[in-house]
């Protein structure tokens, strides 16, 4: 599989004389396609690693390839462009007065025509379905119809890795849900990478792979079924369990007899109805 | 803030709504200078009917101009007041220590009443039919032959709209941020004037760091959407100079020259 992105020993911290670094000899890579989830406490350096590989914070140490090719100060903005970022607060990263301006904000920044950037706004926002709302003002949105317009300004950019830092902590479960489906929709259609950072474990739960930081390292990397079946370790490094998988140990407990792996919800059900027969 | 129609955009669709902004902001700046070119009833005739015409045309109702006007009408009386009061002339009908009424006095305070009425009057039909952001892209191509002259005419259009933009979002910060500060037994507008200035400090900091923080934030999520700044950038939002907006400043400009030949006349006789 080709690597969409590799990450060797970063080594970043925000202040010269801080003690402990924010992050330490951090290796990655993420492969093309792939769903990834970032998953560790506050504070483990999630969001920074979400910057550096966007060329907004610059390491200390280490290298971030792109593409096959190395972040460096010359290079930025164009290797910046293969990449969309979503951030946590939808009223702070929201530049234009209406919808449809904030769609073009990327795309007047490329100097891309005006005929060219009419057509993408419209393709960008009908993907989000937000066309209905393309004159409206931010003020006029709910917190997920501004993250929904977020990430219609991202895909009309034409990434290749999209990053959600954190751009699902602050709607509620309904919003939660509709940006979680737009981003699995358009991930397919253009066969995009995700970078998912998040505290949410059933978000992370649909990833192809988990992550997990704690203080700057990468303490787990294994595929979602894997780790949430691991659950003391979980609780270890400082998470909760997902639902369900509480749920089967709590029924475990309980005397069923259900199988060590982790079950999704739907598995789950399938599993207990299968034990109750 | 319902209340205040100064500054804001009623939505229509009408031949003034159409008018490119820079074509309205032209007209509204030479207004006030060919205002200060009438001297007599027939320069303030002329320009009256030019405003109603203009404000009839906005098709919004008079009303809303009346209401703009509120606000103003103390300012505008206290400046008649001392117009009427003070002003030398030669037909004196009233006259105490150094009060002096004339003729000349109340026509000339008549004159400056006309003078603010039509002012506001113009001024309103530019906010009323233009929305916010138009205006702040009316500005910005308005000022673009400045960036000459090393103005950062891209970085003020920015500003501008970016402000206007957050204008929403910080009013709905201080509420929120008033809210939270009542609920925890703060009083506003309570007390004297000096405990009513220091029941401010408890909104303002808190609004000021929250205007940090979404600074940086928004600054981080411009850069992340690659902003390098004004060079190399395409235009999403076009603006269209039409034969409206011709006709509408040509009909000024023979206004004016209607206003500069009466005054000649005058001068002559």
């Amino acid at each position: 599989m080709t690597k969409v992105l590799e990450i060797s020993d970063l080594n970043y911290r925000y202040e010269k004389n801080q003690e402990e670094p924010t992050l330490s000899d951090l290796s990655f890579d993420v492969n093309v396609g792939e769903w990834l989830a970032i998953i560790g406490q506050n504070g483990s350096g999630k969001s920074t690693t979400a910057r550096i590989i966007d060329g907004l914070l610059e390491p200390e140490a280490g290298i971030v390839k792109i593409c096959g090719e190395t972040l460096n100060r010359e290079n930025v903005w164009d290797l910046r462009r293969k990449i969309g970022m979503v951030f946590q607060n939808p009223d702070n990263q929201f530049v234009g007065a209406t919808v449809e301006d904030d769609v073009a904000f990327g795309l007047e920044n490329q100097g891309i025509s005006r005929e060219e950037m009419l057509k993408r706004v419209e393709e960008a926002l009908g993907q989000v379905n937000m066309l209905d709302f393309k004159t409206k003002e931010p003020a006029r949105l709910s917190g997920g119809q501004k993250q929904r317009v977020a990430i219609a300004g991202v895909i009309a950019l034409r990434p290749q890795i999209i990053i959600l830092d954190e751009a699902t902590s602050m709607l509620d479960p309904t919003g939660h849900d509709e940006i979680m489906q737009v981003i699995r929709e358009i991930k397919d259609k253009y066969n995009l990478t995700v970078i998912s950072i998040t505290h949410d474990l059933e978000e992370a739960s649909h990833a192809d792979r988990i992550l997990v930081m704690q203080q700057g390292q990468i303490v787990r990397n294994s595929s979602p079924s894997q780790l949430f079946s691991e659950q003391t370790d979980l609780i270890e490094f400082g998470l909760d369990l997902p639902f369900s998988s509480s749920l089967a140990h709590e029924l475990h407990q309980h005397g069923f007899d259900l199988p060590a792996t982790y079950l999704t919800d739907d598995e789950l059900v399938e599993a207990v109805l299968k034990n109750l027969n | 803030m319902d209340k205040l129609i100064m500054g804001r955009y009623i939505p229509g669709d009408s031949v003034i709504h159409r008018m490119d902004p820079r074509s309205k902001l032209l007209v509204m700046i030479a207004f006030v200078f060919i205002l200060f070119l009438a001297n007599d009833w027939l320069g303030y005739s002329v320009l009256l009917v030019y405003t109603f015409t203009a404000i009839f045309l906005t098709k919004i109702k008079i009303g809303y101009f009346l209401r703009g006007l509120r606000p103003m009408l103390g300012l505008i009386l206290f400046t008649l007041i001392f117009q009427v009061l003070f002003t030398p002339g030669t037909h004196e009908i009233f006259h105490l220590w150094i009060i002096d009424i004339t003729r000349e006095s109340i026509i000339n305070g008549i004159y400056i009443f006309f003078r603010f009425v039509l002012i506001i009057f113009m001024s309103t039909i530019l906010t009323l039919t233009t929305p916010p952001l138009t205006l702040a892209d009316g500005i910005e191509m308005g000022l673009a032959p400045l960036k000459k002259v090393k103005v950062p005419v891209h970085e003020l259009g920015l500003m501008l709209s970016i402000s206007l933009r957050f204008i929403p979002t910080l009013m709905d910060d201080t509420t929120m941020i008033m809210n939270a500060q009542r609920a925890r037994g703060m009083d506003f507008g309570e007390g004297n004037l000096v405990q009513k200035i220091k029941s401010v400090i408890p909104i303002l900091i808190p609004l000021f760091v929250s205007s940090f923080r979404r600074a940086d934030d928004l600054a981080v999520a411009m850069e992340a959407r690659g902003y390098q700044g004004g060079d190399g950038r395409s235009k999403y939002r076009a603006l269209k100079w039409q034969i409206g907006d011709t006709l509408s400043v040509l009909v000024l400009f023979i206004v004016m020259v209607i206003l500069l030949a009466w005054r000649q006349f005058w001068y002559w006789y």
